[in-house]
């Protein structure tokens, strides 16, 4: 049954109050400053946030299913921090297989901690909990308390994130990254099997066995995909910066988490799209760069983020008691 | 046995030693004792009273943290907003008392400040019940945060050593036990208490077994939470007032991660987030074994990122092995 095209439908969605949302925020900042909506700012924005929109995907991936994870932050670190370190030992080798390495380590991380949940049934914050301690104990480790500087990496990793080629001269590497992925997880969620299997384990877990789903794979698919993802990133973030801390990318997970959630990802599972998370990060993403351009101090930005988180997930369970009610409506008529 | 309402119960199970043996409190106390032993052949010096004395300030502060994340936990709930409660409460201390106020006021209003955060999360749960505790603290630990910047932008707060009663909250000792310890027991006894010997304590079980049955049976689950959340609240403020007697200064970015601490804490000791399992004394042991081993393996210089390693094996470790298949082959042998 095709759903009939309706008004009323498309202005309560939650894409489009997001959107509406990322507009007049950006008309706001336009107004004060008007250096904000430049091709120059806008190609810095979204480079700088690749990292947070690729792996606001991931996280979605791990919410739908009703799980989370808090590791994600020290996985980057671990990743990104083994694959430079293998990088300062070996120059030679091309940009493609340090990435690679980078993400094998993630996807190994995050299938270890699908493991540790589905079969050792441990709850996702726990099982999380403790990777988040495990990989960032294993990322001092590895480097010996030791940092990756700039001059140790090669000049063809450090330029990835500031050329073009992958975008033909006209956009950064990283955004064309970020929106191959974004398209192609749109597809998958939408039309794949896949795809369609996550939001049922999510929707309804002992519905989706009954029906031949295999819960448990499917779940340590979900973290494999976000250890992938986080991999990825491990490798974008050190050759966006330049340096491979032990530190890096402490409290990431928190700035992820918060944009799935403005983007209207459910916590209980189930429930959210690409788009709204899209939207979302983005949201976090021109509240974190426009902030400084219209004068707002620095200090009152943790703050100012705090409250859109909770003014989001609010307004979030408003929406949705009205939708619920409304529902109710049509029912009785 | 009878009962005030004169029933008799008579399904009161036979105490069994087996079962008693084989209970997570006992295996913790085992865990205690290794972990002792351990550090006395670490250190000469660690088996006298001063030596485990000095070991217990090295991690008392933030255990006060743990006592009510053990009944959030009870609830089936989490709340990770405690570190950035600690960090706000210090801060208004800091600048009430800098301000000129007297300490007795400024550790009041430390008090209130963290009562108001976690009576603020409360609030929010309980008027927006839909909501998972995970992702509102998570907001709140960012407001709660930003707010300590924008009140301390990046500078420091101190001269809380200037007054010697509030020195002596860390640094004091009556004899030979220190002043932060007395508390300490005092505060975990009344906390057992309640949660084990009242009707408060036995609705949090109830509750956290099932929420549902429990509205339906008269409880007052939302009062409940809100209590709970304030309590939890009230408790970071008083870790705040002995980390900033200890350190005599305080800044914004203070207490980070103390949250996943206090949760370790109370997980390893048995209370799981499932919610309705768990007893106090298991957590009470827990923080002693976190925090003697943490002091232990510090004194033989083993990096602290190595100890981040092995603490987050033990966390995943502990919770998963009764899921696996060992607890399956013990019931058939005890069957046999």
């Amino acid at each position: 049954m095709k759903k009939k095209f309706s008004l009323k439908g498309i202005t309560s969605s939650r894409e489009t109050s997001l959107v509406i949302v990322v507009i007049l925020l950006c008309i706001l900042v336009q107004l004060r400053n008007s250096a904000f909506l430049t091709p120059g700012m806008m190609e810095n924005l979204f480079k700088n946030y690749a990292v947070t929109m690729i792996m606001a995907l991931g996280m979605m991936c791990v919410l739908l299913i009703g799980g989370i994870d808090i590791a994600v932050g020290s996985t980057l670190g671990f990743s990104g921090m083994c694959a430079s370190l293998f990088l300062r030992d070996h120059p030679g080798m091309p940009v493609i297989a340090i990435f690679l390495i980078s993400i094998v380590i993630g996807t190994v991380c995050g299938t270890l901690i699908g493991l540790v949940i589905s079969y050792g049934k441990v709850p996702p914050i726990i099982a999380t909990l403790g990777g988040m301690y495990v990989f960032r104990g294993l990322a001092y480790l590895v480097a010996k308390n030791e940092w990756v500087a700039a001059y140790q990496f090669t000049d063809g990793y450090k330029d990835f994130a500031q050329s073009k080629y992958l975008g033909f001269g006209l956009l950064n590497n990283l955004i064309v990254l970020t929106i191959v992925i974004y398209v192609l997880f749109f597809i998958f969620f939408k039309w794949t099997t896949v795809g369609r299997k996550i939001y049922a384990v999510g929707s309804n877990a002992e519905a989706a066995e009954v029906s031949g789903i295999k819960i448990k794979q499917v779940k340590i698919m979900c973290y494999a995909i976000l250890g992938f993802l986080t991999g990825l990133c491990g490798a974008i973030y050190t050759s966006l910066y330049a340096s491979a801390q032990g530190d890096m990318g402490t409290g990431l997970e928190m700035d992820v988490i918060a944009a799935c959630v403005v983007g209207g990802v459910s916590l209980n599972g189930g429930r959210g799209s690409v788009v709204g998370v899209f939207l979302g990060a983005l949201t976090m993403a021109i509240v974190g760069r426009a902030l400084p351009l219209i004068g707002v101090s620095q200090f009152w930005q943790t703050a100012i983020k705090g409250l859109i988180i909770i003014a989001a997930v609010i307004l979030n369970v408003l929406t949705q008691r009205v939708m619920d009610k409304n529902n109710l409506k049509g029912r009785e008529m | 046995m009878a009962t005030k309402s004169g029933r008799v119960i008579s399904a009161q199970k036979p105490f069994d030693w087996k079962k008693a043996l084989l209970k997570w409190e006992v295996f913790l106390v085992v865990i205690f004792i290794a972990v002792n032993i351990m550090n006395a052949f670490i250190s000469p010096y660690y088996l006298s009273v001063n030596g485990l004395f000095t070991a217990t300030s090295s991690f008392l502060e933030k255990s006060f943290i743990v006592l009510p994340m053990a009944y959030v936990l009870l609830l089936g709930e989490i709340d990770i907003s405690v570190g950035a409660t600690v960090a706000l409460s210090a801060c208004m201390l800091g600048i009430s008392f800098n301000a000129g106020m007297p300490m007795g006021a400024a550790v009041l209003i430390c008090l209130l400040t963290g009562a108001a955060c976690g009576a603020l999360n409360g609030l929010i749960l309980t008027r927006f019940q839909e909501l998972a505790p995970m992702i509102v603290t998570l907001g709140t630990q960012i407001l709660y945060r930003g707010l300590a910047e924008i009140l301390l932008e990046d500078q420091a707060t101190g001269g809380f050593t200037k007054v010697a009663w509030f020195k002596n909250l860390y640094w004091g000792k009556v004899g030979v036990v220190p002043i932060m310890f007395i508390i300490f027991v005092i505060c975990a006894a009344v906390f057992g208490v309640v949660m084990h010997g009242t009707t408060f304590g036995r609705r949090m079980y109830a509750i956290g077994s099932n929420p549902l049955a429990a509205k339906y049976s008269g409880i007052q689950v939302q009062r409940i939470r809100f209590i709970i959340y304030t309590l939890t609240g009230l408790f970071s403020a008083v870790t705040a007032l002995f980390l900033a007697s200890g350190m005599g200064s305080a800044r914004s970015n203070i207490a980070s991660g103390y949250e996943l601490e206090a949760i370790s804490m109370a997980v390893l000791g048995g209370i799981l987030t499932d919610g309705g399992k768990g007893n106090f004394p298991g957590a009470i042991l827990a923080i002693f074994i976190l925090g003697f081993l943490r002091y232990g393996l510090g004194l033989v210089n083993v990096a602290s990122q190595l100890m981040m390693v092995i603490i987050g094996l033990l966390l995943i470790v502990v919770v998963m092995a009764p899921n696996l298949n060992l607890g399956r082959f013990f019931k058939k042998k005890a069957a046999k």
